[in-house]
């Protein structure tokens, strides 16, 4: 007879990858951010979810280290990589954006030179984090764009003459290409049409899988949110106004207008 | 003490053209450019008789640095007998009384466009170059104060790119002129439209490069014995052009840039593109004193 011992729950001893606190942000008379903290754990996809206006980008930028906020702490928990993430001089920010965070945004006009070729694109994050061998580019690209199934005999194409969804690989294929640490992903399938809209997704997911990616997605689609991430975080007027399991919150909604969200999408 | 015995006496034109303060802002800003070897050093650039864009920047530079002591050489992509070179020549000699010279080891004071001469200057002679377009991240980043700010960064990975693309389209590098180059391990700068032959030349050389754009307002320097190193990838090296193997068809003189002179049956003869040096090459072979220097190519290669 064999004896099976439990174990009493434990508490989960890893550390948050990324911990955001009270971060607050105005442009003139509007609060953009209202003291949000974020707390995300290596593999884990954080959700923020919210109306047009509500801060979610905003934050999302200030994560990317593109926006100082006016108060709030930021650190990432890496090696090398020590305190308050929104004190460091521009060099240290441009090193750590291009070496450990990866962006997508919604406007592939933002994340990708639009007239140098798509693998070019990748190859330039590698270029700014020093690589210096025009091999290693050349296949570090190829396997990045392989990566997010973008269609290899397309490669040297630049993104203005490739369609939406392509163009959104291209972003994903640069965002991945250094393995970092942090991926920011800013309504990567919005404008997208609903079958492009779900293969990209389906990249992501696998991705996610297979690499263990941190990620952060920002959108309003509750369906994108559902999909892809373990924890989500619902903003409004630039207030986190609940958070949990995606299943709680979308199952079991607390606050108003979480309720009138999830009701809003059934 | 009176004013008047302060102010200098009228003269109807100053030395070296330029007036004394335009000579001394000139001046401050070639010690800033030396100071920070390959830094864009912006100027108030002042009009001269001649048209923006034939050396206007060039020739600021050769009239605030020339004294009546100097040898003054002119060249104009290779050739000391073009036009344009000789309006200068005449030019510079008239406002400063300076006398001038064809030959490179007699100059003082080089003043160049397109080319970088191929006997070996010495510590005591300057080379002024012309500069179209200073800025080297402007095919990759149109907007100048961008470019400033990812200067001030050191941030050339998209130089790096432009190569890439080069290679991924061409199977090599197409940059012919203007070859972007790390001056002293920070700045890149263009080193003017020389060709690619003529960039290793800077690369701890001896004497003092300025390169003076006078349309773009915007100066900057290599002092003597500085590391230029042009871009390029750890694995595609630097290529100069394939003129090594060439002869001159009027002197004889092989292992130079050559300029091609193309035939009228289709095939083409080349001449040496440094004008003087096949000069010196056709005296010495017709038995006549002229001495050639040490040159910085032997045989076709650079030593």
């Amino acid at each position: 007879m064999t004896v099976v011992t439990l174990n009493a729950p434990q508490f989960v001893d890893t550390k948050p990858l990324l911990t955001a606190r009270n971060v607050c942000k105005s442009y003139g008379d509007v609060r953009a951010l209202r003291d949000v903290s974020a707390v995300v754990y290596p593999g884990e996809v954080l959700g923020i979810v919210g109306e047009s206006g509500s801060g979610k980008s905003t934050f999302l930028r200030c994560l990317n280290l593109e926006e100082v906020p006016d108060a709030g702490s930021y650190s990432l928990d890496l090696p090398d990589v020590q305190g308050n993430l929104f004190d460091l001089d521009r060099y240290a920010r441009r090193m750590l954006c291009a070496t450990q965070i990866g962006i997508v945004y919604q406007n592939p006009h933002l994340g990708l030179l639009m007239n140098h070729s798509s693998s070019g694109n990748v190859a330039e994050r590698l270029l700014v984090a020093g690589e210096r061998s025009f091999d290693v580019l050349r296949d570090k690209a190829r396997d990045a764009l392989d990566a997010s199934e973008f269609p290899l005999e397309r490669m040297d194409a630049p993104p203005s003459e490739l369609s939406g969804g392509m163009q959104q690989r291209v972003q994903l294929a640069k965002a991945i290409a250094l393995e970092p640490a942090l991926l920011l992903l800013d309504e990567p399938t919005t404008g997208l049409d609903v079958s492009v809209q779900a293969l990209v997704l389906d990249t992501l997911k696998r991705l996610q899988q297979e690499r263990q990616i941190t990620m952060v997605i920002v959108s309003h689609d509750l369906g994108v949110i559902q999909t892809l991430s373990d924890r989500v975080m619902v903003m409004r007027h630039g207030q986190v106004v609940e958070q949990g399991l995606v299943d709680q919150v979308f199952q079991d909604p607390q606050h108003s207008y979480t309720q009138q969200l999830v009701h809003a999408k059934l | 003490m009176s004013l008047k015995s302060l102010t200098k006496t009228w003269e109807p034109m100053s030395y070296g053209f330029l007036d004394a303060s335009a000579k001394r802002e000139i001046r401050r800003k070639m010690l800033k450019a030396i100071a920070v070897p390959g830094c864009q050093i912006p100027y108030a650039s002042r009009e001269v008789p001649m048209a923006r864009g034939w050396g206007t920047g060039g020739l600021q530079v050769s009239c605030t640095l020339i004294n009546p002591g100097m040898q003054v050489k002119v060249i104009d992509q290779g050739a000391d007998d073009s036009v344009n070179a000789a309006s200068i020549r005449k030019f510079l000699a008239r406002v400063s009384g300076a006398p001038t010279t064809m030959n490179t080891l007699e100059a003082d004071l080089i003043q160049s466009r397109h080319r970088i001469p191929e006997e070996k200057l010495r510590e005591d002679q300057i080379l002024v170059l012309q500069v179209p377009n200073p800025e080297p991240l402007r095919p990759v980043q149109p907007n100048m104060s961008i470019a400033r700010q990812m200067h001030a960064d050191a941030d050339y990975g998209r130089m790096w790119l432009q190569l890439y693309e080069q290679i991924v389209r061409s199977g090599r590098v197409m940059q012919g002129a203007s070859y972007p180059s790390l001056v002293n391990g920070r700045f890149v700068m263009t080193p003017s439209p020389i060709p690619r032959w003529d960039v290793p030349k800077m690369d701890m050389a001896a004497h003092l490069t300025i390169l003076s754009a006078g349309r773009e307002k915007r100066l900057h320097a290599v002092p003597p014995y500085t590391r230029v190193e042009p871009l390029v990838f750890d694995d595609v090296p630097y290529r100069v052009e394939e003129h090594a193997a060439l002869t001159c068809s009027r002197s004889g003189a092989r292992g130079f840039f050559m300029n091609e002179i193309p035939q009228g049956d289709g095939t083409s003869t080349y001449e040496v593109s440094d004008s003087e040096l096949g000069v010196k090459t056709i005296r010495c072979r017709d038995g006549e004193a002229a001495q050639v220097g040490e040159t910085w190519y032997k045989s076709g290669e650079m030593v």
